[in-house]
């Protein structure tokens, strides 16, 4: 049985457009003009119980949404959800105490109090029996290196104590399901190593679903098996981390090291350069054409070392989310009205 | 942690009515004298205004919700609303929670310099000490008044779903409290069709009520109904507060935190 099951999901809302200027600002009093966003538009998706999926894509792209959608702060435009057999924009009390959601910076803590106390609060508002909190929430901040840190205003903790603070914040209560929205988002690396490594820990010993969105690759090699790509509202890629590259990647990255004297200039005609920086030289070269261009190379000059790769993930994700951009412009200049406006 | 913010916050209470009452000391002067039973404006001796103006403070103290509108509708421009979405708590029965116990640890303490107040005041309460009707009448009146005020100022914030800025009609709001609650002088002061007006509306619960009932100024056979149209008060902005969130959230989930 799936644990989150999306059909069809579409969320679009009108943002008001306001122009430059003091004549325009005055018009804008009496008519205001609207821009329809459709932030998702139809995303399936299943996910079992136990997964740990990362939502990739660019701003805007629509994954806070999806995740706002699931969490039932978002009502969709259409198309249906069900999380662990709720409608999330039910808002059930049933559903709330059963997931979490963690939004970057926005925090469930008080700022003026000590971490603490808003624990103690959370108890209250989950109904959490006595004993379990205790032993949940030393559980936490041992694994987290927090614990001495409790008594202290949450305003006077750094930006990675306070995401670790928002975590456990976020796990008293044992959700079954977690929707983590750029949970690393400007931590240093250390920090962001931290929370990586707790997070691992945490979702195996549990065995809970963690829907994540994150820009760094970091996180989703480290944390993810499934990654779904989303640009312009839409599912473009959903599938393992290292599928993503044969799948969007017609090319290889082929590394030469020529012998001394040869002249690595009209390397061109096998494939576009990347760089040379003699002796040593890079071409993107088409896939299938690989075979093909290393005799040829082999054969044109006298080469020492060569070496033929995937390109680097961050480059074919860009390269996915460019292509998903030009096709959303496309798509937004077909549906433009003709004629003269 | 909030030690020096405290005092001065309660010191501060007290400093208008001292204004106010070397105010109505300078026109009472000029009018006949500040002796009691000489000249009243409205009903009013001098000692009645101080005595008048010493309660008020303590109504005020039920129903006066500092930062409450302007917090909710914060909340709503900010999106931390989203956080009463997520948990399963409900926002107006947070707040008032917050509210309540915010209400109980201030006056347990502020309590002291309260009663040493009224105790260097103690002449200006001058007529027959209140029976216990009327006592019974004055402590439920206050506790309406928190409740009154309450939902009056959430409904104000919670047009921060339709607004998001909601100061200028907070203003507004205070401007008019300030006047039609009591707050500013006692109602019986405002002439006539204007005080038919005052009396018809919730505000004057806010200030003017618990005040009027323990200085006798209410007839005692309006003492009951008085507090029965406080009630609806009550419930009325308790339902619109309800229907108003409910509406409000519906609208900021269809149109996207």
């Amino acid at each position: 049985m799936a644990i989150i099951e999306l059909q069809q999901l579409s969320k679009s809302y009108w943002v008001y457009q306001k122009r430059e200027g003091v004549r325009a600002s005055l018009r804008s009093l009496f008519r205001r003009d609207y821009r329809a966003v459709h932030a998702v538009r139809g995303i399936d998706l299943t996910v079992e119980q136990g997964e740990f999926v990362a939502f990739l894509g660019p701003n805007g792209a629509g994954k806070t949404t999806t995740l706002k959608l699931l969490s039932g702060v978002l009502t969709p435009t259409a198309g249906q959800a069900r999380v662990m057999q709720h409608v999330p924009w039910k808002r059930e009390n049933a559903y709330r105490r059963r997931f979490a959601l963690v939004m970057g910076q926005k925090n469930q803590l008080w700022w003026d109090l000590p971490a603490q106390e808003s624990f103690r609060l959370h108890q209250h508002i989950y109904r959490i029996d006595r004993a379990q909190f205790r032993q949940t929430l030393d559980e936490l901040t041992v694994l987290l290196g927090v614990t001495k840190l409790l008594q202290q205003p949450v305003r006077e903790l750094s930006l990675g104590e306070r995401m670790k603070m928002e975590l456990i914040a976020a796990l008293l209560h044992s959700p079954e399901v977690l929707f983590l929205d750029e949970p690393t988002i400007g931590l240093d690396v250390v920090a962001q190593h931290n929370i990586q490594r707790f997070l691992k820990y945490y979702q195996q010993k549990r065995r809970i679903t963690i829907l994540l969105t994150s820009h760094y690759m970091k996180d989703v090699s480290a944390l993810c098996k499934r990654v779904v790509i989303i640009a312009d509202g839409r599912i473009h890629y959903d599938g393992s981390l290292s599928g993503i590259v044969d799948r969007f990647s017609g090319h290889k990255i082929v590394t030469l090291q020529l012998a001394e004297g040869q002249d690595p200039t009209h390397l061109d005609r096998f494939g576009s350069v990347v760089e040379v920086e003699p002796p040593k030289a890079r071409l993107r070269v088409e896939r299938r054409r690989v075979p093909a261009v290393m005799a040829a190379l082999l054969n044109a000059y006298a080469v020492e070392d060569v070496a033929v790769e995937d390109p680097p993930l961050e480059e074919v994700i860009a390269e996915v989310f460019l292509q998903a951009d030009d096709a959303a412009a496309a798509a937004a200049t077909a549906a433009l009205p003709a004629g003269p406006r | 942690m909030y030690r020096g913010d405290f005092a001065l916050g309660t010191l501060m209470r007290f400093l208008p009515i001292v204004t106010q009452i070397f105010l109505w000391w300078a026109i009472f002067d000029t009018i006949g004298g500040a002796e009691p039973g000489n000249a009243a404006v409205a009903g009013y001796s001098f000692h009645n205004v101080v005595a008048y103006y010493l309660l008020s403070m303590v109504s005020r103290a039920f129903s006066s919700m500092p930062g409450l509108a302007s917090g909710i509708a914060l909340q709503i421009r900010n999106g931390e609303v989203k956080k009463y979405l997520v948990q399963p708590v409900d926002l107006l029965g947070f707040l008032l929670l917050t509210r309540v116990a915010h209400k109980l640890a201030y006056y347990s303490v502020a309590a002291l310099p309260f009663a040493l107040v009224f105790f260097l005041c103690q002449r200006f309460f001058v007529g027959p000490w209140p029976d216990g009707l009327q006592w019974t009448c004055f402590v439920l009146a206050l506790l309406l008044s928190f409740l009154l005020g309450f939902f009056l100022e959430a409904c104000i914030g919670l047009l921060g779903f339709w607004f998001l800025e909601v100061s200028s009609l907070l203003f507004v709001y205070m401007l008019f409290n300030f006047f039609l609650s009591g707050h500013m002088f006692p109602l019986d002061m405002v002439p006539q069709p204007w005080h038919a007006i005052v009396d018809l509306l919730p505000l004057k619960y806010l200030a003017y009520y618990p005040a009027a009932v323990l200085l006798g100024k209410v007839p005692r056979d309006h003492l009951v109904g008085g507090l029965l149209s406080q009630c609806v008060w009550v419930v009325v902005f308790i339902v619109l507060a309800r229907v108003m969130f409910r509406r409000g959230v519906r609208r900021y989930a269809g149109y996207g935190g």
